[in-house]
């Protein structure tokens, strides 16, 4: 990886804006995901605002999956650079005396929600591509909370789902007060912004369980 | 105290190592550990074997020449210590206790647990200084004003004394800890803000060059530092390094 992700540091802070840019794309998609919750015909609206306005679907949308990739690929990357630098393993390595477990397994709990993506991409993203620029259809403004719930229906993806935003809470109860330390943020604020960060991190994948149980047991 | 060690025994660099066991009896609980280790090795000379290779000099928790991974920590289970001021009062009779050699590419193995830590020294020489002239015209320290935050943060970063235990520490064998306190020892102070923005540039370049690994923020270095460098000095290296990329 060369040019400006040649350093370490520079990887770092790459990380570090790329992981803080999703954390505001999940606000953003918790809170129109939860409007499910609240009524049926708001998610809809907002739904059918986000799949058909030009800025979100052509500017917003590739700047969120190039924020994806990048942070998965770079992720993987230092990752590998890590393992590198230390070839031979310890025979007794007592990590738990100093550290989280959150924040040696990274890599681990990215990788789950990596996968996740892969499923999240299989259940909407594809489909929905599919319908509006393969297969043409014409609009219907009412299809989104319908199209929604029914992913619901099934308890393995139920599961699945539940599982992934554990996951994902761990992953973020490091790495979001970790990606301000990379970019040097230390100062009086920092313990305040670590409270904001852990709830952060637990509140809103609760969240996304709460609305993915909610539907589960709104169909049973 | 009756103890087994299991001790990393490897007989150069290029030679594969492995555990080897060893029975110890009659230790005090007073010793220090690398005392109970001069008694093993009196034994082993006694018994015609080799000795077991470790570094140490001082032995008062200055030098930071003395290392060991035990039990899975560097410098042993205390904190805020080297493995010199490590007592054996620490250990249960009976206690297995691993020792390994600190880990990390840029720490290669010379023999059993004694490691080269020359990347560090060449990762202070790529600007770990200010270039002054000593030649009998120095200015009197105590004329230039140094805000107190400032002087006491300059003096924390550089107590530090380049042990390693940060790389030994980290998951990933990450330097971070060491250079960002090497980098903020100067980078605090009016006498090293002159070569501030070459000196943080040439630093990281080095430890990146030596194949030390990046830093997660696991906070595991800083738990088991003997001089207890706070991982701020992270934070402010990397403040100083993104301002002097786009100098």
């Amino acid at each position: 990886m060369g040019g400006i992700l040649n350093s370490s540091i520079a990887r770092k802070v790459a990380m570090a804006l790329s992981g803080l840019f999703l954390v505001l794309f999940l606000l953003q998609h918790f809170i129109i995901n939860f409007t499910s919750v609240l009524s049926a015909e708001s998610f809809n609206e907002i739904s059918h605002f986000m799949g058909t306005n030009f800025i979100v679907q052509f500017l917003i949308q590739p700047i969120l999956i190039f924020g994806v990739i990048l942070h998965f690929v770079l992720g993987i990357v230092l990752e590998y650079r890590n393992r590198s630098a230390r070839p031979i393993n310890y025979v007794r390595f007592n990590g738990s005396a100093n550290s989280s477990w959150m924040s040696r397994n990274m890599i681990y709990t990215g990788l789950v929600v990596l996968a996740f993506l892969g499923l999240h991409f299989y259940d909407f993203w594809v489909p929905e591509i599919v319908h509006k620029y393969v297969e043409s259809h014409p609009e219907d403004p009412t299809r989104y909370y319908h199209e929604t719930v029914a992913k619901f229906e099934s308890p393995v993806r139920t599961g699945l789902y539940v599982l992934s935003f554990i996951l994902l809470s761990l992953h973020l109860y490091h790495g979001f007060s970790s990606s301000f330390q990379s970019m040097g943020w230390a100062n009086k604020y920092a313990k305040g912004l670590r409270g904001f960060t852990v709830a952060y991190a637990i509140l809103i994948p609760l969240g996304f369980i709460f609305i993915a149980l909610y539907h589960y047991f709104n169909n049973v | 105290m009756n103890l087994t060690l299991k001790i990393w025994r490897q007989k150069n660099a290029t030679t594969k190592g492995k555990l080897q066991t060893y029975p110890i009896s009659d230790i005090s609980p007073d010793m220090s550990f690398l005392e109970m280790l001069d008694v093993l090795n009196e034994e082993l000379i006694d018994k015609g074997e080799d000795p077991v290779v470790f570094d140490h000099d001082c032995r008062e928790g200055i030098c930071g020449t003395c290392s060991l991974q035990i039990n899975g920590e560097p410098h042993g289970p205390d904190r805020a210590i080297t493995t010199c001021q490590l007592h054996m009062r620490v250990f249960k009779d009976g206690d297995t206790i691993t020792i390994e050699p600190f880990r990390a590419a840029a720490f290669p193995v010379i023999k059993d647990l004694m490691v080269d830590r020359d990347s560090f020294e060449r990762i202070q020489q790529a600007g770990g200084y200010v270039s002054v002239n000593t030649s009998g015209n120095t200015q009197d320290a105590n004329s230039i004003p140094v805000q107190k935050d400032n002087a006491d943060n300059a003096f924390d970063a550089a107590t530090c004394i380049g042990c390693g235990a940060c790389v030994a520490a980290c998951k990933n064998a990450s330097a971070m800890l060491f250079t960002s306190a090497k980098v903020s020892q100067f980078a605090l102070l009016p006498q090293g803000k002159v070569e501030a923005t070459r000196r943080v540039l040439a630093m990281v370049e080095q430890m990146d060059k030596e194949g030390f690994g990046n830093c997660t923020n696991t906070g595991a270095c800083e738990i088991e530092c003997p001089k207890g460098i706070s991982l701020d000095n992270i934070a402010r290296m990397n403040r100083e390094y993104l301002s002097a990329s786009m100098e």
